[in-house]
């Protein structure tokens, strides 16, 4: 059980993969992709980039199960929280009262 | 009789599950667990002024992509510094363990002024909390948004400092060992997670 937790994973491999995502994301940014499949490449990319960090830096793949299942709760909620502001981004694509309003606090705060 | 007292007497003591090492790691990931909720409430918000917004100036057009690339390949580089860190103390190897520490100093510090330097720069060209630049059109809510989610993250990375610094400190003294390093241990969750967010921040401020 010591011996095992002394052996740490290999390190410079996920490092090399970070830095070739990183520049890949980069490099994505200036292809001549349309818009969606930018973004959901480039989202895609940053969340195994975050992946790998929380299982390989931060040990989460060695920890207990249950860490895991603790630590995936926010990111549960931030998707509930995209959600529930999705009617409000709606409402910014119709130009309905909801815009205007937005729009009119903004003018006159200036 | 002797017997039945003994029995009662355990029943009564209640042993803590929790190890100290246990319990210090379990709170530093339930601090980065809200710490996230922050992040993700501050990144939805940007989502939703943006996407509400009539115009919204492409960020590569104001932010300089390729300095922001380099930062995240200096923060990636001191997360790995970081891991080696905690290799070197658990391996009992002290003096690898303070210099992979002072590294991590080293690339922190590294970031922090080059956001000073980026900041810098955009204020001068005109992207301040009220105004775009001139020649760029699109809400000027860019501005706000753009330096409370990186201005957030910088404070992080200024707090991670100081908390390297003392654990350096504390290393130099010959605190740690291979026995006793879970300080190490919690300090790379927080360091980690810096780097973590900053993932996040580049791809949504800096690329989308």
């Amino acid at each position: 059980m010591e011996h095992a937790h002394k052996e740490h994973p290999k390190y410079m491999r996920i490092f090399v993969i970070l830095i070739i995502l990183t520049i890949a994301e980069v490099g994505v940014v200036y292809l001549p992709f349309p818009t969606v499949v930018t973004a959901l490449l480039l989202i895609g990319m940053a969340c195994s980039k975050a992946a790998y960090v929380a299982l390989y830096f931060m040990h989460l793949k060695f920890e207990q199960k249950t860490l895991t299942a603790i630590v995936l709760t926010p990111f549960v909620l931030c998707v509930f929280l995209v959600f529930m502001l999705l009617p409000d981004l709606m409402a910014g694509d119709r130009h309905t009262g909801m815009t205007a309003s937005t729009s009119h606090t903004v003018e006159t705060s200036h | 009789m002797e017997e039945t007292t003994t029995l009662d007497h355990s029943a009564d003591v209640y042993e803590p599950s929790l190890t100290p090492d246990s319990l210090g790691k379990l709170g530093m990931w339930l601090f980065l667990i809200s710490d996230a909720m922050s992040f993700g409430a501050l990144l939805a918000a940007y989502g939703a002024i943006r996407a509400s917004a009539a115009e919204w100036a492409p960020p590569s057009e104001v932010l300089g992509i390729y300095l922001t690339a380099g930062m995240t390949f200096l923060l990636i580089c001191s997360s790995v510094t970081m891991v080696k860190a905690l290799e070197a103390i658990q391996n009992g190897n002290q003096s690898r363990m303070c210099a992979c520490l002072g590294l991590t100093i080293l690339g922190g510090v590294i970031f922090l002024g080059l956001q000073a330097y980026e900041w810098t720069h955009l204020i001068t060209h005109g992207l301040t909390f009220t105004t775009l630049p001139h020649e760029i059109s699109g809400s000027t809510l860019f501005g706000p948004t753009f330096y409370t989610i990186t201005g957030f993250h910088g404070a992080h990375v200024t707090g991670g400092v100081i908390y390297l610094t003392v654990i350096l400190i504390q290393g130099l003294r010959g605190t740690y060992t291979a026995a006793y390093n879970h300080k190490v241990e919690i300090l790379g969750l927080y360091w980690h997670f810096v780097d973590l967010v900053w993932i996040m921040v580049f791809t949504f401020v800096y690329l989308l």
